[in-house]
């Protein structure tokens, strides 16, 4: 079923009894081509990919609970292509060009919303260091504006500008950011990529791989084993987890994110805004809630739940750049797994396995990458080589030196 | 977090820093060690769903290193020592 708006004024005009569902519930089919392993942002973008750009017919998404059921539904919705290195900053690029054209491919409202994303400058170096990282982001051809002081004052009038510790000195902008309906984006990629064939099959945990003379042959999970050709895994958090299945240990550690929700306010943020000085950045969603957040805990954890310390330096870190969030009341907050990998930048890459692909290592950005990371993903496992804005994403980079450390902290995950 | 300091008693763990995991007391021998040693040493860790002996250290504090014994997926604390008599446990001389 196509939407389009005459769908939904026919629908209401018909009692609304047209809708179906926006994808099926089928039962595992014995053997697929290509098997993805974590139905969330990633693992469904890549499915959607495989499918209708790369050709794949027979591929199917595993979910051991529902989909988008993890980080896709548990992060702050932002969107941004502004890195530095010559690794990072193509891909995100790519992903932040196809977040344009994402509903039109997808035939989905996924409210992408290009209103704006600004750094705050507090000192002169790092104005340069922001300056610099704006310009290697216009040669990789995105988008990027130095703002001043007086241009600060008039877009964002309501924050701190007599701060004496972090005083107010300009602001790295990119327009082309913004935000994202994020539940859209795992739903949307879901019904487009089983438009287009792919089996998405939820409550179905994998509980270990088929390894046959070095080459995987498939998955053993709670619903009997899957046979596949390749099986790519893209779970995030629990990349450690699942990997360990395969013999492997990674270059990373699962953190604690959380992140925070006022109640609705009217408008008053005209983008995100980001006070890395102070461990703090908000943004407005269009239900009027203020969604701000601030550093990992710093700890290995799953809990998915956080501590109180980091509530307090994420609400220090509001109350000082932009004191009006005091006169909102908190409604929610949660916390997300991060798998934090050792030089802060992902991994798109072949295992030492024949057939085992892995997907991972997204640290706190993994939201911003979903549209890319599939793309490429999808592009490795159809093609079994790295897409071109992805060779950079390798497992060996560790090894022979190539790390891609943007913030130059080494290999320390909490600190990245 | 609280974690039982074997000396100060019971201390916020905002206090402290964190580490990592506790393997990192376990250095290659540099005499002997190859580079895959020192690559997995470095880099790769085991990332326990459950018990997780790590690396904490009293910044704010007494400035000792801790290996703590905390369980990664419901945060509870089960064992607090002294990193020195973790690491001269396992032969290390000091």
């Amino acid at each position: 079923m196509r939407y389009s708006g005459f769908k939904v004024i026919k629908e209401a005009l018909t009692g609304h009894k047209g809708w179906t569902p926006a994808w099926r519930d089928p039962e595992p089919q014995s053997h697929y081509d290509i098997i993805i392993i974590g139905g969330g942002g990633h693992g469904l973008a890549t499915a959607h990919y495989l499918s209708k750009v790369y050709g794949e017919k027979r591929v199917a998404v595993l979910e051991k609970s529902w989909i988008g059921g993890g980080n896709v539904g548990r992060n702050t919705t932002i969107i941004r292509s502004n890195y530095l290195l010559d690794g990072n900053e193509p891909f995100y690029e790519m992903s932040l060009k196809l977040w344009e054209g994402l509903e039109q491919d997808l035939n989905y409202n996924a409210m992408v919303s290009q209103r704006g994303i600004m750094n705050l400058i507090h000192s002169d170096a790092q104005r340069d260091a922001f300056v610099r990282r704006g310009n290697a982001m216009i040669l990789n051809g995105a988008d990027a504006e130095y703002l001043d002081i007086d241009q600060i004052r008039t877009e964002y009038p309501f924050l701190n500008f007599n701060d004496a510790r972090f005083p107010i000195k300009g602001g790295l902008a990119q327009r082309r950011g913004g935000t994202v309906r994020h539940d859209a984006v795992a739903w949307g990629f879901a019904r487009s990529a089983d438009s287009h064939g792919v089996d998405i099959i939820q409550n179905c945990e994998v509980q270990g791989f088929r390894v046959e003379g070095g080459v995987c042959k498939g998955v053993e999970t709670s619903r009997g084993f899957i046979g596949a050709g390749k099986v790519g895994c893209a779970v995030a958090g629990n990349s450690g987890r699942l990997m360990s299945m395969a013999g492997m240990r990674l270059p990373m550690e699962s953190h604690v994110l959380q992140a925070f929700v006022t109640e609705g306010l009217k408008p008053v943020l005209p983008g995100v805004i980001t006070f890395g000085a102070g461990h703090f950045y908000v943004s407005q969603s269009d239900k009027g809630g203020l969604v701000f957040g601030g550093d990992i805990d710093g700890y290995n954890s799953y809990a998915q739940r956080g501590n109180l310390p980091v509530v307090e330096d994420v609400c220090e870190g509001g109350m000082a750049i932009m004191p009006m969030i005091g006169r909102a009341r908190l409604l929610r907050m949660w916390g997300g797994i991060m798998d934090m990998s050792m030089d802060g930048s992902p991994i798109i890459d072949r295992t030492h396995i024949d057939g085992l692909y892995f997907n991972g290592g997204w640290c706190y950005g993994g939201f911003k990458a979903t549209p890319a990371s599939g793309n490429a993903f999808a592009h490795l496992l159809a093609k079994d080589e790295p897409h071109e804005t992805a060779t950079a994403y390798r497992f060996d980079r560790f090894r022979t030196g190539h790390m891609i450390d943007e913030k130059g902290m080494g290999n320390q995950p909490n600190l990245h | 977090m609280i974690i039982n300091h074997p000396l100060l008693g019971p201390r916020d763990s905002a206090e402290f820093v964190y580490l990592g995991d506790a393997g990192l007391l376990d250095r290659p021998d540099p005499e002997t060690a190859s580079a895959e040693d020192w690559h997995a040493y470095a880099y790769l860790r085991d990332n326990p769903a459950g018990e997780h002996r790590e690396l904490w250290w009293h910044e704010g504090g007494d400035r000792s290193w801790l290996v703590v014994t905390r369980n990664t997926v419901t945060h509870e604390i089960s064992k607090v020592e002294i990193a020195r008599d973790v690491a001269r446990a396992r032969g290390r001389s000091k």
